[in-house]
């Protein structure tokens, strides 16, 4: 573990500047404040200093300095992040790739397209869309989110049940070690795509920026798929949607999309968008066939009959792009409606076995009731990816305490059901807890081990994912201000 | 915001910066799911800071003359007498380089005559409106609003143009003065109560999306809360009454895209309805820009007192209507007119027009009688 800095703030700062130029260096308490910490809002700490590069060679020359000071490097996207992954837990220099955010390159022909790590998830789709080609992984956080983000947490999304996550459509990457040596992993921008030996690749996507700082990526482009058909089922209860889940790929249908919505979750996007979502209804489920007119047709009549069969009060059907459009607006934004409800929420990002739907829910519903605080949920029930969203006041801090709680609660039950207690979120500081539940001590130093030929300092991005990392300092009540 | 309420956050000379860099564009607020008000936190955080920070001597001069000169149509004519006169002689070039793109800005000095406080409806009346002639407005696009007013008339108006209004007080709101912004609010309420109106029309959205904001201005304020609710209920923008009304265009043959100006996409959610206007025009070919609703960098002052900043907006939107290949920009708001007139004349593309909607609605219906 890296010791405390020796040199004086004002040397690194001045040493920084020199790299990246002055506007490319923050480093007054008021500026760090913005990034202190990410979507995960329970813990907090201001960096050192942020840098903000904006090019490769200019990352080199920060990560060598910071490997000079020994100091930690913490890697930063836009700090979607809901899991604490980018906290800087003990200082250190805060390396964001936001002004790296070029496409740089647009194969239409070989179908993928080279961007740098900063390059904003739905960028690459709209600049693809023309050539009808999409980028698959669509997080709903992707009009902010970035490539680096997504491949340092293996990012998931709506459409990924179908498409596959990050690591499915990242062909190669080119990667800057914590000792300033760069590499390009997977295959190269004008390389063939089939690479031999082990894949370094895959092993660093969903390092959580634990392995190195990405700076480019090659991504695969996916024909966007000729034909749609979005349903909406109604239910009256969670128990009939979750059953109708686990029934649809049961029947061997695997939809583009398959998401649920509960009824708190509901009203609060019904408020903010006004789509016409009936408010009496228990789960909406939306479902999604994507691909050719002829098989969509089939599975259409199949979907249908089942949705009823568990007693579907009603199933719509998305009637033009335009609606279609509209209802995944509402999926995407479901998180940010949240403050129509409570002034803070905590996501947990649990799996479990899809047919263990109905059980997970109940005892979420149990939670909820036994701790006083409200749960909506809003998920990707086609991958059993559950996201309860507890709610509560940060000015309360029973109400604090409580949350933490219930999200412990939550995460114990879907390993015990034979679950993960992550989907697509990643372990960050969050989750560090449930490591060891959830791992065997070999597990765990195997991991350890490969992390290890990556940054053998263990200096990137530290205190993250595994059990017994230092604590932030500030994290206290008392230091749970501003949301 | 709120670390600086919470006392987490001093109110320093970067903690303004930021706030200043703002555009207050208000795009936020269309995107934001859980429906925060970020204008009026903005306009609070402001008033905040000028009360309490102070300001260097020349930043504090340059605030204050633009305060003071824009609100008053009067001061305005004398004040851009001189670099009009510069520019006519040549000597632009003498200026210090944020003082000669603004006077690049202007348009061509317009001799129109005042609004006359009554025109009557074409026809048939079918209601009686206010119209708010604006200070930018009134004296560089008084054509505008002489066609704002004849497409009223057409669409069956009763115009009434109370002279004692004023400035609508959107750009003390915008800078962090709202005792001033009420006091605008008070005058112009009063101004237009006497006159039995059913809507009060704008033809700008920067001052539009203030008059309906009179209400929240003036809510702790016992004896006007009511009076500005009132008037704000019946404010309009131009394209909300025309849309409303029957008034049919001549054909024509354009191409034309289309610039959401901040205050009517994002403050006033108005964003089909001048689109609906153009495409009844039959003949009319709506070719729609990337970014359409991203702002031109004009946000009322903001071109003046963040200039570089402005810039590269204002560069980005002429990129994105460059790609359109269109002949004429619309818009509805005379900042966004200034602006982008300047930004493609920057670009070498000075033949492509900017007009407002009104000018260009009004130009193409003239030949044709209510339908």
């Amino acid at each position: 573990m890296p010791a405390a800095p020796q040199f004086a703030i004002s040397d690194l700062v001045r040493e920084l500047r020199a790299i990246v130029g002055p506007d490319g260096v923050l480093a007054s308490e008021s500026e760090l404040l913005a990034y202190e910490c990410d979507g995960y809002t329970l813990q907090r700490n201001p960096p050192t200093a942020v840098v903000l590069p904006r090019t490769t060679e200019q990352v080199v020359a920060v990560v060598n300095l910071c490997r000079r000071e020994n100091l930690p490097i913490i890697p930063r996207g836009a700090g979607t992040s809901l899991s604490g992954g980018v906290l800087a837990v003990d200082g250190g220099v805060m390396i964001t790739l936001t002004r790296m955010n070029r496409l740089l390159h647009l194969d239409v022909r070989n179908r993928r397209v080279l961007v740098e790590a900063g390059c904003v998830n739905a960028w690459v789709t709209r600049e693809a869309s023309p050539f009808g080609l999409c980028y698959a992984p669509d997080p709903s956080s992707q009009p902010a989110c970035t490539i680096g983000g997504n491949i340092a947490t293996n990012s998931g999304g709506p459409h990924t049940l179908k498409h596959g996550v990050t690591t499915n459509h990242v062909l190669g990457f080119e990667i800057v070690l914590p000792d300033g040596q760069v590499h390009w992993l997977g295959a190269t921008p004008d390389g063939c795509e089939d690479v031999e030996g082990y894949d370094l690749r895959g092993a660093a996507i969903g390092c959580e920026g634990m392995f190195g700082i990405v700076t480019r990526a090659l991504l695969r482009l996916t024909p966007a798929a000729v034909a749609h058909k979005t349903f909406l089922g109604v239910f009256d209860t969670v128990d009939e949607a979750s059953q109708t889940v686990s029934d649809i790929i049961a029947a061997g249908i695997v939809p583009g999309a398959l998401e649920m919505m509960d009824q708190l979750i509901t009203r609060a996007l019904e408020e903010a968008y006004h789509f016409g979502f009936p408010l009496d209804a228990g789960a909406l489920l939306i479902i999604e066939l994507d691909g050719l007119p002829d098989g969509i047709a089939a599975q259409s009549t199949v979907i249908e009959a089942i949705c009823h069969r568990n007693g579907a009060r009603e199933v719509r059907v998305a009637k033009d792009d335009a609606e279609r459009a509209a209802l995944w607006k509402c999926r995407k934004r479901a998180f940010g409606a949240i403050g129509r409800l409570s002034p803070n929420y905590v996501t947990q990002d649990g799996v479990v076995p899809r047919s263990q739907l109905p059980v997970i829910m109940r005892f979420i519903r149990e939670t909820s009731e036994r701790c006083g605080l409200r749960i909506p949920n809003v998920f990707h029930a086609g991958d059993g990816n559950i996201h309860p969203l507890i709610l509560y006041d940060e000015r309360d801090p029973g109400q604090v305490q409580r949350a933490l709680a219930a999200g412990h609660d939550i995460l114990d039950k879907c390993i015990e059901l034979g679950g993960s207690v992550t989907g697509e979120h990643g372990i960050g500081v969050e989750k560090i807890d449930f490591m060891a539940k959830q791992f065997s001590t070999d597990d765990l130093d195997a991991m350890r081990t490969l992390r290890r030929v990556f940054d053998p300092e263990q200096r990137c991005n530290p205190h993250k994912m595994f059990p017994g990392s230092k604590r932030c300092a500030d994290f206290a009540p008392r230091k749970q201000a501003a949301a | 915001m709120r670390a600086v309420q919470d006392g987490r956050l001093a109110l320093d000379a970067t903690t303004t910066r930021h706030i200043d860099l703002c555009l207050g564009c208000r795009a936020c607020e269309s995107a934001c799911p859980s429906g925060v008000q970020y204008g009026a936190l903005l306009e609070h955080t402001r008033d905040h800071i000028e009360k309490h920070h102070r300001r260097p001597v020349i930043e504090r001069l340059w605030r204050w003359s633009i305060e003071t000169i824009f609100p008053r149509p009067r001061l305005m004519r004398w004040t851009l007498a001189a670099p009009r006169l510069l520019r006519a002689l040549g000597l632009t070039r003498l200026l210090p380089r944020t003082m000669r793109e603004a006077v690049e800005m202007l348009p061509p000095t317009q001799h129109a005559t005042a609004i006359p406080p009554y025109s009557p409806a074409q026809g048939e009346s079918r209601q009686r409106v206010g119209f708010v002639t604006g200070c930018v407005m009134q004296v560089l696009f008084q054509e505008t609003n002489h066609a704002s007013v004849r497409l009223l008339n057409r669409a069956g108006c009763d115009v009434v143009t109370p002279q004692a209004q004023g400035c609508c007080g959107a750009l003390f709101a915008h800078s962090g003065n709202l005792e001033c912004a009420r006091d605008c609010a008070r005058r112009n309420i009063a101004a237009f109560e006497s006159a039995a109106l059913d809507s009060i029309i704008i033809n700008a959205a920067g001052c539009g999306s203030m008059l309906k904001e009179y209400g929240a201005l003036l809510e702790d304020d016992p004896v006007w809360r009511d009076r500005a609710a009132a008037f704000s209920r019946r404010v309009k923008d131009l394209v909300e009454c025309l849309d409303a009304a029957p008034c049919s265009l001549a054909p024509t043959n354009i191409k034309v895209t289309y610039h959401d100006a901040c205050h009517l996409a994002h403050a006033q959610k108005i964003v089909a309805t001048p689109r609906r206007l153009i495409q009844r025009m039959p003949g009319a070919e709506l070719v729609e820009m990337a970014e359409a609703d991203l702002c031109c960098g004009s946000a009322g002052s903001y071109n003046l007192t963040e200039p570089e900043m402005a810039a590269r907006l204002q560069h980005r939107k002429c990129a994105n209507i460059l790609a359109t290949g269109v002949e004429v920009v619309l818009t509805s708001n005379p900042g966004c007119i200034l602006q982008i007139q300047a930004g493609l004349k920057k670009a070498g593309a000075g033949h492509i027009r900017v007009q407002h909607i009104a000018d260009f609605l009004d130009a193409h219906s003239t030949l044709t009688e209510r339908g």
